[in-house]
């Protein structure tokens, strides 16, 4: 039963079909996309294959040890740094094809005018304990 | 309050209830009714026949269930048919749970969730932990599962395969939270070998009991991964590998092989050695080659090459792995490591850093770059 992280990106992943940066919805059109993501939860966690999800701010800072004593180094914010993620969802499924066929509902959530986002989600497998040695 | 009594007792509870014609859902509920009863009941007066109290108070609750159910007319059918009060039979009414839980309408995961709980007698948060998801998924994961066999009668006993990959599949799943997965699924499938006479039951159980016996020599103190040939043997337990032996040994004289068999077949040859380079390689290849025609599976080809490249050298590996399919996993593995034995140390290096890319696991990956540093020093 593997694991995986589903990666949602600011920026960093190719242009979504419809591409209208959310501050250019009108209210009840992100009210539906909000609504479509906390229902996608809840039916994950009624088919039992969700783990859990978060999402993140924009803007994060890099950090640094600096030498024996010293604080860390600190670094940024960068907006303009090329890669950002938005947030995550980490799914416990059967099999890699669950993953994306669920992948692929979530990137149906709905954006301006109504209609499915069709954004790019990164799905990486997670890593867990070695199971059995084949020995 | 004797936790561990309770659900050693949980499984024969509902095997009975559901042998006495209850739908499983219904039969569940009714069990978890009657255990928090028994929590609140037993340290001011404890039964003399936990078991016979657990059933009748298990049976009550079902029967309330019922009769408050709209289906009350067929359901109340069934009190008629309500067995004469005494003590509960011997006979072992959990291997219909057995093979209730694998059923084959529910998915992997669920039915590893369901006999957990059914036939383990684990909680859904003890369930939960050892697979580290939510209560709450986890949860809804069991009851999912219940009402799909919910309509599942049992007259018959069901496929022993699909029972034994279940089992396996805990086994696999190793250890995490505070229940360890592969003592549990040795445990269910001792009782399981306990109860039915097939040859594959003991296969699994050998195998799991050979398997875990090295449990402790696999991973350094630090979680590094140790290969066979470099594991302390002297840590082996050697307890479990005779049982394990034992119990193959005598699975193997009926002559009715199976895979489990076969693979602990392998198993078994391992654990005999006294020090790695007294493995009888030249056996392990013709288990292979039955485990080949068994199974048919190119991971056990894999393997095989592996064993061919002990039993007669790396340049007879190499022949057996160039008939296989590169994009197996581990395949850069044991590329890489043949090459080494061959002296190729060039190649083998940066195969290993190949492998070590696609590896499954943190402690497998860090074992192969480490492989892979080793050669370029």
């Amino acid at each position: 039963m593997p694991k995986y992280l589903l990666l949602k990106h600011y920026r960093g992943a190719p242009a979504a079909v419809n591409d209208i940066p959310m501050e250019q919805w009108a209210p009840e059109e992100i009210t539906a996309h909000i609504d479509y993501m906390r229902d996608f939860a809840t039916r994950l966690v009624e088919t039992g294959e969700y783990v859990g999800e978060q999402a993140l701010a924009p803007e994060g800072t890099f950090v640094r040890y600096d030498g024996e004593g010293k604080p860390p180094v600190t670094d940024g914010p960068f907006a303009e740094t090329k890669d950002l993620i938005a947030g995550f969802m980490i799914i416990d499924v059967d099999s890699y094809e669950r993953a994306l066929e669920l992948a692929g509902e979530l990137s149906a959530a709905p954006g301006a005018g109504g209609k499915p986002i069709h954004e790019w989600l990164e799905l990486r497998p997670l890593q867990g304990e070695p199971l059995v040695v084949t020995e | 309050m004797d936790e561990a009594l309770l659900r050693s007792l949980t499984p024969n509870v509902l095997g009975i209830l559901v042998r006495r014609g209850a739908d499983f859902a219904s039969a569940e509920d009714a069990v978890q009714e009657a255990l928090i009863e028994a929590v609140r009941v037993w340290p001011g007066d404890r039964p003399d026949d936990p078991k016979g109290w657990l059933v009748t108070v298990a049976w009550r609750k079902f029967l309330g269930m019922a009769r408050s159910d709209a289906a009350r007319r067929r359901r109340e059918d069934l009190v008629d048919d309500e067995p004469a009060p005494g003590p509960a039979p011997a006979v072992d009414d959990t291997l219909q749970l057995y093979f209730l839980c694998a059923h084959p309408s529910l998915t992997p995961s669920s039915a590893v969730a369901l006999t957990l709980r059914a036939v383990g007698g684990l909680t859904t948060r003890q369930i939960a932990q050892a697979y580290l998801v939510p209560e709450a998924t986890m949860a809804q994961r069991i009851s999912r599962a219940k009402r799909t066999v919910s309509g599942v009668r049992f007259d018959q006993a069901g496929d022993v395969s699909t029972v034994l990959r279940v089992l396996y599949l805990v086994f696999n799943e190793g250890y995490s939270g505070d229940v360890d997965l592969a003592a549990e699924a040795i445990r269910l499938t001792r009782r399981l070998f306990a109860s039915i006479d097939h040859p594959e039951v003991a296969g699994l159980l050998a195998l799991m009991l050979l398997h875990h016996a090295r449990r402790a020599a696999r991973t350094a103190a630090d979680g590094e991964l140790v290969p066979l040939a470099d594991q302390d043997r002297g840590v082996w337990d050697t307890r479990l590998i005779a049982d394990g032996v034992e119990i193959l040994q005598a699975a193997l004289a009926r002559d009715r092989l199976g895979e489990f068999q076969a693979q602990a077949a392998i198993a078994a040859l391992h654990a005999d050695a006294r020090t790695a380079a007294e493995t009888d390689w030249v056996q392990i290849v013709e288990w292979y080659d039955e485990l080949a025609r068994l199974t048919g599976s190119p991971v056990v080809r894999l393997n095989r090459a592996v064993a061919v490249g002990e039993a007669d050298g790396p340049r007879a590996g190499l022949a057996a792995l160039a008939e296989l399919d590169d994009s197996l996993p581990r395949y850069a593995a044991v590329a890489a490591y043949l090459h080494e034995r061959d002296g190729d140390l060039e190649t083998a290096a940066r195969l290993y850093g190949e492998a070590a890319g696609k590896a499954a696991d943190l402690a497998e990956r860090a074992h192969l770059t480490r492989q892979a540093a080793r050669l370029r020093k």
